[in-house]
């Protein structure tokens, strides 16, 4: 890295990695950043905000699942299903997971098809990431009218501590609505991307400012923090 | 063990790159591996294990799932370190508030198992 011309004195080649770029970055009186587009910038910290959001959400579960002196509801027994005769604990939430996890893989390879500006691709990926979305959002649907309907509520339910209702609500209301909003999203990207509007430079509705594929990418970053959350719940809800 | 497979993979990619190039195989290499994680997460649970080990293992494959995620699918491993920092370690600060809300939480247990021992 050290071959850089001196007339490039400018040019963020010179940069070093290690201790030694972090202060460099940090410290050039420049933007700290380098090689991160604003619009990633400020999504990856809309995602650090959302992530201690959730994760009061997760140590407030836990917080009432350690004091309460009642037993807490089995999870394992409380989301089995029997499917053709067998009884398989917590099986609707493992599809629910290979779906999420899924979507995750389509969603980064459309990125990946957006840089190389292959419209159709991204857009058909895009689309599959949307669809399993939304088969994620029906299961979770499903799976809330079954436990409703076996008389769950945010102040009790029929097995155990009353909090697991309140808890059960709240994490998985607030990772659906997520999952909504993220499938809401991927439908008016990949429909840009699908019309050509980062090829044509064609102006938004609402900025009026051009598009760009990284718009695409920006998009999965918000998909993959939704799986990720997913993640932690499926391991510190689910399985514990 | 599934992170030295990744990282042999992504080893050639340069480190500072604007835009993301990198072969599919290696996001479908990760998708299997999530796969394969999420498997045996739910394997703990099918075989009912119990106590420390159920414990550890549920924590090691929630770790090594969300590390494939944030490196890979979102990028993160090519990142400069100015930026990943900026954005992973804040978070650490999370397991402080874990602790603390632990000790919390035993001594309302305790409050709890002493005045009322009926319950709720």
């Amino acid at each position: 890295m050290n071959e850089v011309l001196p007339s490039t004195a400018h040019s963020e080649a010179a940069a070093s990695s290690g201790l030694p770029g972090i202060v460099q970055d940090w410290s050039s009186d420049r933007q700290a950043f380098k090689h991160v587009s604003w619009g990633k910038a400020m999504m990856w910290v809309f995602l650090l905000s959302d992530t201690f959001v959730f994760a009061t959400f997760l140590i407030s579960y836990m917080t009432v699942r350690m004091s309460t002196t009642v037993p807490w509801p089995n999870p394992s027994e409380v989301f089995a299903l029997e499917i053709a005769g067998h009884h398989l604990p917590l099986i609707l939430i493992a599809i629910m997971t290979f779906v999420l996890i899924s979507s995750s893989g389509t969603m980064a390879m459309a990125v990946n098809f957006g840089y190389r500006r292959d419209r159709r691709k991204t857009a058909i990926l895009m689309l599959v990431t949307a669809l399993l979305g939304a088969a994620f959002v029906g299961m979770q649907a499903f799976e809330w009218t079954k436990l409703i309907s076996e008389g769950v509520r945010p102040w009790g339910n029929p097995w155990g501590a009353d909090q697991f209702g309140a808890s059960f609500f709240m994490i998985t209301g607030f990772h659906g609505t997520h999952v909504t909003i993220g499938v809401i999203f991927l439908f008016i990207i990949a429909r840009k991307v699908w019309r050509g509007d980062f090829d044509q430079g064609r102006r938004g509705f609402f900025t009026s400012r051009k598009g760009h594929y990284e718009i695409v990418e920006i998009t999965g970053l918000y998909w993959h923090f939704v799986d990720l959350v997913w993640v932690f719940i499926f391991a510190l809800f689910y399985l514990w | 063990m599934s992170q030295a497979t990744i990282h042999a993979e992504i080893q050639p990619a340069p480190q500072v790159e604007v835009q993301q190039h990198h072969p599919i195989r290696l996001y479908l290499v990760v998708w299997v591996w999530l796969f394969i994680l999420s498997f045996c997460s739910y394997m703990v649970d099918y075989f009912q294990l119990a106590g420390l080990l159920r414990w550890s293992l549920i924590l090691i494959f929630m770790a090594l799932k969300a590390g494939l995620i944030i490196a890979v699918f979102m990028h993160m491993a090519w990142e400069r370190l100015a930026f990943s920092y900026a954005i992973l370690l804040p978070p650490t600060l999370l397991l402080v508030f874990v602790g603390i809300m632990i000790f919390e939480s035993d001594y309302t247990l305790l409050s709890r198992l002493t005045f009322f021992s009926a319950g709720s």
